[in-house]
């Protein structure tokens, strides 16, 4: 791991990004309406709700995959317009390209950024021993377990070095005892990358564990934004002001 | 080694029957007494063989086939590409191509002689035409059938349309391309036949059709049979490139009949007969 220091930039900081009046979805299909929404520099915003109510919606939007049918959307005071490379998007499963390697998946964003082959072969070996595939680098992703897959596209979304991370329920299809292990390991290796991250569950315990703040979506609107008290910690699931949390969101996410 | 005995049995016993039934002159209803000989087939096979002309013939279809089915592969994927990603050429191509599309290329012939100015280039055209379409074809449903997500994750991560074309349209879209491929190359070598018999010099089809007309039956065995190896080489070449292509494909670890999966080879030799390899059971060491 003595190389781990040199793919992280320090200095970097994260990109605030915001909706203003902003109606979201397909043409003709609005999913969510009147969204107002500040995603501050730097913070874990967690995004809940139950499936259909536009978290994913929400997700491509600020990825510039999808553009608002009404109303604003911005990066830093500017307005945005389609994807880019500072902004990277993990989905929940198989959006690992089958035909390269783990290695070649990960250099994918290095070669977007026109890396010489041998710099971006290093930085992708280095982000894969950070998430602890050194010893599968060579593999293809289907002789990968399902967790294996996930944590090689959070190393391709990081290798890129974006400003910001959108994640769509990466962890949904893993089973308990991986999930938790992979919100350990997110929490550490976005430590010091100053990267925004939004996060999409459907899962009210990651919500709470990981985001600083939690953003409750339902019946076609953003229905809360709440602080978390001591996010990332996983002696305060226990926290009487945590418990209390809990109880408020899954109440108004009618459950 | 059992499978390659298997498969040489049966052509063993498939030239027994044809030996056995032309050399007794059998005439039951299906009349083989004018059929010539296995024997007959190979003793004018060998006269051939040293013979000038047959390799002429032999290299003249080949250039012609090779020449033909490259163009159609490479025309075929660009048009194909195109008829699935952009709108405007699929307006414009696709009515086009869906007309062309049902015509026999072997139909085409009296066009290839008002267009070209040698029997060559004609004989080009028509292969071409025989594996062009369902080159198209496939190429455009493989790519319209690509995973959307592989395009929007190249895409946040500021990849243009020459990058996603390039690692994510063509890979993606490479096993439904073979199998356009496969079924090309043997449309095309029944076109070339079939054209150099009608307006062909020199070539295999050409060869067996003069056999024909001077009642020279075992020679048109022997052009019958040569197109029977060509077709098989290079569909087996098209095969072989395929798989090696689209190796990255997963693959089921179960195999029909105790056939051992391809990659077992030397990994495993002591157990032949496994059914999964090591490399096959999901790694679960997580988190």
């Amino acid at each position: 791991m003595t190389s781990s220091s040199d793919v992280r930039s320090p200095a970097r900081t994260g990109a605030g990004l915001a909706l203003r009046g902003a109606v979201l979805g397909r043409p003709g299909a609005p999913v969510l309406d009147g969204v107002d929404l500040q995603v501050a520099p730097g913070e874990i915003l967690t995004v809940v709700g139950s499936s259909g109510c536009g978290k994913s919606t929400l997700l491509r939007t600020l990825a510039g995959l999808l553009p608002p049918l009404a109303g604003e959307v911005t990066q830093d005071a500017g307005p945005l317009t389609g994807p880019a490379a500072d902004r990277a998007l993990i989905f929940q499963e198989d959006a690992l390209l089958p035909w390269r390697t783990l290695r070649a998946n990960v250099e994918l964003p290095l070669a977007i950024k026109g890396l010489p082959r041998s710099e971006r072969r290093a930085q992708a070996e280095s982000w894969l021993t950070r998430v602890g595939l050194a010893e599968q680098s060579r593999q293809l992703p289907h002789r990968v377990s399902g967790g294996q897959r996930q944590r090689a596209q959070l190393a391709r979304a990081l290798a890129g070095a974006p400003r910001a991370v959108l994640m769509d329920e990466p962890f949904g299809a893993l089973d308990a005892q991986t999930r938790a292990g992979m919100q350990d390991l997110l929490v550490e290796v976005l430590h010091g990358t100053g990267a925004t991250v939004v996060f999409v569950t459907h899962d009210v315990d990651e919500a709470l564990f990981l985001g600083d703040r939690v953003a409750l979506l339902g019946a076609g609107r953003l229905l809360a934004v709440r602080d978390v008290p001591r996010p990332r910690e996983r002696a305060a699931h226990d926290d009487p002001a945590r418990i209390a949390l809990r109880r408020d969101v899954l109440t108004s996410l009618g459950s | 080694m059992t499978r390659y005995a298997s498969r040489i049995a049966s052509l063993a016993a498939a030239l027994g029957l044809w030996q056995l039934l032309t050399s007794r002159d059998v005439d039951l209803w299906l009349r083989f007494s004018q059929f010539p000989t296995v024997t007959d087939v190979a003793r004018a096979f060998a006269g051939r063989l040293t013979g000038p002309d047959y390799w002429t013939d032999l290299t003249d279809s080949l250039t012609r086939i090779l020449t033909g089915f490259l163009l159609a592969a490479v025309l075929g994927v660009a048009a194909g590409v195109l008829v699935a990603r952009s709108r405007l050429a699929g307006d414009l191509l696709g009515p086009l191509l869906e007309v062309v599309r049902p015509i026999p290329a072997i139909a085409l012939v009296p066009v290839a002689i008002l267009l070209f100015p040698s029997n060559e280039q004609g004989i080009v055209f028509i292969t071409f035409t025989a594996a062009f379409f369902p080159v198209l074809v496939s190429t455009r449903h493989a790519v319209r059938a690509l995973t959307p997500v592989w395009e929007e994750a190249v895409r946040t991560m500021g990849g243009g349309r020459w990058r996603i074309l390039g690692s994510v349209v063509l890979p993606g879209a490479l096993p439904g391309v073979f199998g356009g491929l496969s079924v090309g190359i043997g449309v095309s070598w029944i076109c070339v036949i079939s054209a150099e018999m009608i307006s062909g010099q020199y070539g295999v089809g050409y060869r067996t059709w003069q056999d024909y007309t001077v009642v020279d039956y075992p020679g048109v065995f022997v052009g019958m049979v040569t197109i029977g190896v060509l077709g098989w080489l290079t569909s087996t070449a098209v095969e072989l490139l395929g798989r090696r292509l689209t190796r990255w494909l997963p693959r089921t670890s179960y195999v029909p009949g105790g056939r051992t999966p391809r990659r077992v080879r030397g990994a495993a030799s002591g157990i032949p007969a496994s059914p999964t390899t090591k490399e096959n059971v999901p790694h679960d060491q997580l988190v």
